[in-house]
């Protein structure tokens, strides 16, 4: 069974190909790149907004590109229950799109933090975790400037409430607890998912470590987990 | 006629903004004293033909919601001028 990726390409995107290769490698399957002036596009049954700086991050990080003519597919596709994955400005995009609730903040000390940092799995129940255990610590690289989660203390509660903040910010030992995000985000919530379950958004990066070439696998099992959920959903 | 609209977005109060925090501080080291808080916003100037400043303002703010600012976490108000 052949499932259909796509990798949309804003100007400014610089993960695409980082997406698009980690995904070939780990699962065997091909992706494609999308140009966000795309205004049709295939069904595609998985779409990555990669990282990078859409439009150079002008006016709020993710602001215009959610205008892109790309988006609107985006969101149909997203309304009909195929998978969509943001990560880093991908992220910053879908909070913009409104397919995520909440908006990302310039960080707490103003500072562009890029670094591996520890991630705890909070929900390994989604279509994107599945392969993960809830608590298991990733290692993974943060490259942001403005990745302070911010939402409204209503919004809050109802990502609390049900169960939607997959991933917080941590120690290596797993601890959560304020001040240990680097970036200020509220409650330590690194990424987090809609309530249909179709539509993740994480600032980390799991494209960076998905293979042992390249310093780590702890992201890995999102691109198997995906994989695992599109083999069980049965598209073709 | 031409109207030139000047958005003032700003941060909401509840939202924290270093930007602003790290201006106070800067203030406060020059030996400035008595500043109670520095906010950081921006100001986005639109040039535009109309037939009058109801529906002139009424565009802007349709802009300001969709693109100019974003509701979660800023505000927004507009000054609308006519251009001689």
């Amino acid at each position: 069974m052949t499932f259909k990726t796509a990798v949309i390409v804003f100007p400014g995107s610089n993960c695409d190909q980082d997406c698009v290769r980690s995904w070939q490698t780990v699962t065997g399957l091909k992706a494609d790149l999308v140009w966000h002036k795309e205004s049709k596009i295939d069904n595609y049954d998985l779409i990555i907004l990669p990282g990078g700086f859409s439009y150079g991050d002008y006016l709020r990080t993710g602001a215009i590109a959610r205008f892109s003519p790309v988006m609107a597919e985006v969101i149909r596709l997203a309304y009909k229950g195929h998978l969509v994955i943001g990560i880093c400005n991908g992220f910053q995009i879908l909070t913009e799109a409104h397919l995520l609730p909440g908006a990302l903040l310039r960080n707490r000390y103003l500072k562009y933090i890029c670094k591996d940092i520890y991630l705890r799995v909070e929900n390994a129940k989604t279509a994107f975790t599945g392969g993960y255990h809830r608590g298991d610590v990733l290692r993974i690289p943060i490259s942001h400037g403005e990745g302070n989660y911010n939402v409204s203390s209503h919004g809050l509660k109802e990502l609390q409430d049900h169960d939607l903040i997959v991933f917080r910010y941590c120690t290596p030992d797993g601890t959560v607890g304020a001040d240990i995000a680097p970036n200020g985000s509220m409650d330590s919530i690194a990424g987090i998912i809609n309530k249909a379950g179709n539509v993740l958004g994480l600032m980390p990066h799991p494209e960076r470590v998905s293979e042992d070439e390249l310093g780590g696998t702890d992201g890995r099992s999102v691109w198997t987990s995906i994989l695992s959920t599109l083999q069980k959903r049965g598209v073709a | 006629m031409k109207y030139k609209v000047i958005v003032r977005v700003v941060l909401k109060p509840s939202v924290l903004d270093p930007q602003g925090a790290a201006i106070e501080r800067a203030l406060t080291a020059m030996g400035n004293k008595g500043i109670d808080s520095v906010r950081v916003g921006k100001i986005i100037e639109i040039v535009l033909e109309g037939p009058d400043e109801k529906t002139v303002f009424d565009k802007v703010n349709i802009w300001s919601d969709e693109l100019l600012a974003n509701p979660n976490m800023e505000t927004y108000s507009l000054i609308v001028e006519p251009i001689a």
